[in-house]
This record gives C-alpha cells, sequence and structure tokens, in this order.
C-alpha cells in the first residue's frame, strides 16, 4: 500500500462525483464524503507508528506525559475539525464550516488550558 | 483501501437516476421521488456506518474520549 493507491483512488473517486454530479448532486456529495472517509481510516493506522515513537522518546527524556496526552487530544481534534470543515465547503455550505472550524478552535483551546497554566508557573518562577 | 465501497455508491445513484427517469417518463412523478428517497437512505446508511468506524478510530488513537 503506498501513495500511488491512495491517488489512484482518489482520480476514480472524483470521476464517479463528477459523473453523477448532475443528476444527484447529494450521492455525489457522499461519493466523495465516502472517499475521504477511506483514505483517513487508512492513514490512522500510519499514524499509530508515529505516536509509538513519540512516546518512547518523552518517556527516555522524562518529559511529563500529562503534555503528552494533551498534545495527542489537540492533534486528533484539529483532525476531525478539518475533515468536517472540508466537507461543508465542498457542499458550499461556508457558514456551517465556519461555526465548525470555530467549535474546534474553542475545544481546543480547552485543552491547551493546562499546559498554559504549566508554562506560567515557569515563567513566574523564573520572575525575580 | 477498498474501492468497492464507492463503486457501489455510484452505482445506486446511477440506478437511482435511471429509475427516476423511467418513472417521470410514465408521469408516476411521486413514485420517482420516492425511489430517490429510498437511494439517498440506503447510501446515507452505508456512509455513516464508515464515519463511525473513523470516529472510533480516532478516539481509540488520540484517546479522545
Amino acid at each position: 500500500m503506498s501513495i500511488f493507491q491512495i491517488v489512484m483512488f482518489a482520480i476514480i473517486a472524483a470521476i464517479l462525483v463528477i459523473t453523477i454530479k448532475s443528476e444527484r448532486p447529494e450521492i455525489a456529495m457522499l461519493i466523495s464524503l465516502a472517499a475521504g472517509v477511506s483514505i483517513l481510516i487508512f492513514v490512522i493506522s500510519k499514524i499509530s507508528t508515529v505516536i509509538s515513537v513519540f512516546n518512547q522518546l518523552t518517556s527516555r527524556t522524562n518529559i511529563d506525559m500529562i503534555y503528552l496526552n494533551n498534545i495527542l487530544k489537540i492533534i486528533g481534534i484539529a483532525y476531525i475539525t478539518e475533515f468536517g470543515t472540508q466537507i461543508c465547503k465542498d457542499v458550499g455550505e461556508g457558514n456551517l464550516a465556519s461555526k465548525v472550524e470555530l467549535a474546534g478552535k474553542i475545544f481546543i483551546l480547552i485543552e491547551a488550558i493546562p499546559i498554559i497554566l504549566a508554562l506560567l508557573n515557569v515563567v513566574v518562577s523564573i520572575m525575580p | 483501501m477498498n474501492v468497492d465501497i464507492i463503486f457501489k455508491i455510484a452505482a445506486i445513484g446511477i440506478l437511482v437516476t435511471v429509475l427516476n427517469m423511467v418513472l417521470v417518463s410514465s408521469d408516476r412523478k411521486e413514485q420517482a421521488m420516492m425511489v430517490t428517497l429510498v437511494g439517498l437512505v440506503v447510501v446515507l446508511m452505508m456512509v455513516i456506518s464508515m464515519v463511525s468506524n473513523l470516529f472510533n478510530a480516532v478516539k481509540t488513537m488520540f484517546q479522545l474520549y
């Protein structure tokens, strides 16, 4: 499995979307959604290897694991938010896309609060 | 990377389009509408099950509960 098959898969999906877009735009949109989902499902299995290497690195250099979990959560939220935003933009719903993006930013901010607090504590402790 | 899913959805789409044209030509507009809705629901069921698989994968991967 390599990038070639992914690109071929996307081209086939695009051709199918075009053939059906004129008569049945809703089913065309569902085809592009299904193709996007299957590519994402395939890519997620590759991400797990990156995450395990990331875990080993942080455990060896005894950085707090708490922050790593937060970072992973933020990446996950960004991943899904971008997925939803693109789907809404494809259909032409710019309004929905911006709302989803706003919600994603808020959730990421909530996840990032512990890291910000830790940073402030360090800064305060350094201050004379 | 199973390509057959998108071929299945495309086949349903084409089938619904053809059935629609046949029904419209024999002036049964309401049945044509029903066929369109049925096709849409079938495709939606397939796509939604795929999306839920993706979301479960992301949940377990990024510990997003």
